[in-house]
């Protein structure tokens, strides 16, 4: 499928879900489709404002309780992100992003949220008995095994969450890959986010797709169609190299 | 408009520790650990918990707090009220309640201060010392892993307001979060200080609604909305001050210091000083701690005008600093060690873009971090083992460096030793 019209990346409210630099992720989407000599449009969602339902790519980022809560609340009021997934939009979700798509979440109150229950997941600060402390925030770089079918080199990121998240019984989707430095989704299964459909979710910052640039295409090729390889930046390269030096053994 | 103070007189406990203070800090300065103030301090408030409450309370002090600018416009408070007399402060940058007691505790104990305080110590240190007037700069986003929540900030300092029944407060309206933090205060000096970063003031603090925003101001339906200033920045060397427009050119750089100075000045005049004597005595700062000093760099001796960005509002302020001069070669020293925040990604906040038509140069801990960021942003530039190494390859004799918290000290540390 290829196409005359530029793929729409929208960034949906960078004011709530932009607090970790994950705006950075649709910069890269956007270069690596120029980079290639394709359009891109990057179309930024103010918060309060109705997500539009025509865009091939849906970012959502990393920020704090009540921002997460009004950013819910916001695209629950419209179906418009259900209904462009359905019509084979691609997302990926980010942190508190990664929260607001599940089930449901905590809020800053201690009471639990309804997110928009993209996928089957839900979010706690603990799934322990109530006489175990929670435990504590997950801070620091994470390192992740994708999960093989996706075909994916090793990822890098950081973290900076207090929740715990885990599947719904019955849920569909796999999860993004087994962490193996760090916490991620704070489960006994080591995993950190899902995949399902076009729907990734996931506790990595970095930006994700900076540190990553494979991920960043996989979510390309899944609304471009093939794309031409692009070996671009050579800088991410060094990067990737840096980070694996620095964290080995961790 | 100042009250006679009373005459010192210590407990024991307190004689006790402020002899230990002393002696740490001497020993800590002979054996080259710093300047000696925190681990003096330290002990100090171990043994006598209450020190800082007798040293600081009954004088003239002043606490100054932010994410950004604190460092800078402590040293001009200091200036300003250096025109009445002997004044103190912690110009070390150790801005906890150590670092406070430290300045505080060398006579004459009736000197006024000037007192930088970290923004979550703020609380502890003013209601210690019921300082005569508060500083409140701005809140934004600075090292996430250690203080994630810039509200949680807003409303420490908004319950403090509330409890120190005779501080006035001088408070930036242009910051949602200060100026929401500043309403409970006895009395309030408002500034228009700007903010060039509204990233992290989108959100009502009151309510939780999205703010509105316009050129002039912002304001929520729930009724919180921007106060009226009495002092701001009409331009570049202008203060619109009490009503008239004033002449006021500083030496430090950029409007982010006239707006530094705009506050300390609006401080000042709490203690009696005119807002032009408070202006002429800071008028002579070139530097705070190498801030914005030109030293050697390289074994080449390139000149090198040090200049620190830790934060996205920072790095926007230096920005417009940049790129208000013809362009220079600029070498960016990048590190995320704890100091830092470990977290390098909130770098793909700053529009780096702003940097093309100039030589870059990358340098630092987490260089390739900002090498990709630097390409996706299609910022051609150049990447180097160490500052000096970049130095040399600068294509001019002068350039700028832009260097975050531990990159910059070290760079000081080799270029003035
Ligand atoms: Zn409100």
């Amino acid at each position: 499928m290829s196409r005359e019209s530029a793929t729409r990346i929208a960034l949906i409210y960078p004011e709530l879900l932009g607090t970790y630099g994950d705006g950075g992720n649709a910069i890269v989407l956007a270069q690596r489709l120029r980079w290639r000599g394709l359009r891109a449009e990057i179309v930024e969602v103010p918060a309060g404002e109705v997500v539009p339902a025509d865009c091939d790519i849906y970012l959502l980022g990393g920020g704090e309780d009540e921002p997460q809560v009004l950013a819910a609340d916001g695209m629950r009021r419209n179906r418009s992100l259900t209904r462009a997934v359905s019509g084979g939009a691609a997302v990926l979700a980010v942190c508190a992003g990664y929260q607001v798509i599940g089930a449901s979440f905590p809020a800053g109150n201690g009471r639990v949220h309804e997110g928009v229950h993209l996928v089957d997941m839900e979010t706690r600060r603990s799934f322990d008995p109530p006489d175990v402390p929670p435990p504590p925030r997950a801070v620091g770089d994470i390192v992740v095994e994708p999960d093989q079918r996706l075909g994916l080199p090793t990822l890098y990121g950081y973290e900076n969450h207090g929740g715990r998240t885990r599947p719904l019984p019955g849920s569909r989707g796999i999860p993004l890959g087994t962490v193996r430095l760090g916490v991620g989704d704070g489960t006994p299964a080591r995993t950190d986010g899902i995949v399902d459909g076009k729907v990734i979710g996931t506790y990595l910052h970095g930006p994700v797709l900076a540190q990553n640039p494979a991920l960043a295409d996989l979510l390309l090729t899944w609304v471009h169609g093939r794309l031409a390889p692009l070996d671009a930046p050579v800088e991410a390269d060094m990067l990737r190299r840096a980070r694996a030096r620095a964290l080995a053994g961790g | 408009m100042m009250t006679p103070l009373p005459r010192r007189r210590f407990s024991a406990r307190t004689q006790a520790a402020l002899a230990v203070e002393r002696l740490a800090a001497e020993a800590s300065r002979r054996l080259g650990r710093g300047s000696g103030e925190m681990i003096g301090g330290k002990l100090a408030l171990r043994i006598a918990p209450d020190a800082l409450a007798e040293v600081g309370s009954n004088r003239l002090t002043a606490c100054v707090s932010a994410t950004n600018g604190k460092t800078t416009t402590t040293r001009l408070l200091a200036r300003a009220l250096g025109t009445l007399g002997p004044v103190k402060s912690n110009s070390g940058g150790a801005n906890m309640a150590p670092g406070v007691l430290a300045a505080l505790s060398k006579p004459p104990y009736d000197a006024a201060a000037a007192l930088e305080v970290d923004e979550i110590w703020l609380p502890k240190v003013a209601r210690a010392i019921e300082p005569r007037v508060v500083l409140l700069l701005n809140i934004s986003r600075d090292q996430l892993d250690r203080s994630n929540e810039t509200r949680r900030i807003a409303a420490l300092w908004r319950e403090l307001g509330a409890d120190l029944r005779d501080t006035v407060v001088v408070a930036n309206v242009d910051d949602p979060l200060v100026a929401w933090s500043a309403m409970t205060w006895s009395r309030q000096i408002w500034v228009s200080a700007g903010q060039n970063w509204t990233a992290d003031a989108m959100v009502c603090p009151q309510c939780a609604r999205l703010l509105h925003r316009n050129a002039t101001g912002w304001w929520c339906e729930c009724g919180l909305a921007r106060p009226e200033p009495i002092v701001s920045v009409a331009g570049l060397g202008e203060l619109m001050w009490f009503g008239r427009r004033i002449p006021a050119h500083i030496d430090l750089p950029g409007r982010v210091n006239l707006a530094n100075a705009a506050m300390a000045a609006a401080a000042a005049r709490e203690f009696g000083v005119d807002v032009e004597d408070a202006l002429a005595a800071m008028r002579g700062i070139g530097d705070v701690q190498g801030r914005y000093q030109e030293v050697p760099l390289g074994p080449d001796g390139k000149l090198a005008r040090l200049l620190l960005a830790k934060n996205p509002a920072g790095w926007v302020e230096m920005m417009e600093l940049l790129n208000s001069a013809p362009p220079r070669p600029v070498l960016i020293d990048f590190n995320s060690q704890t100091a830092d925040g470990r977290d390098p990604s909130w770098i793909w906040d700053v529009p780096f873009e702003r940097l093309a038509g100039r030589q870059v140069l990358v340098t630092g801990g987490r260089k390739e971090d900002m090498s990709v960021r630097l390409a996706y942003a299609e910022v051609p530039h150049t990447v180097h083992a160490d500052a000096e190494d970049a130095a040399t390859a600068a294509n001019d004799k002068a350039l700028d460096v832009v260097a975050n918290y531990t990159a910059f000290r070290d760079l000081l540390v080799r270029t003035t030793r």
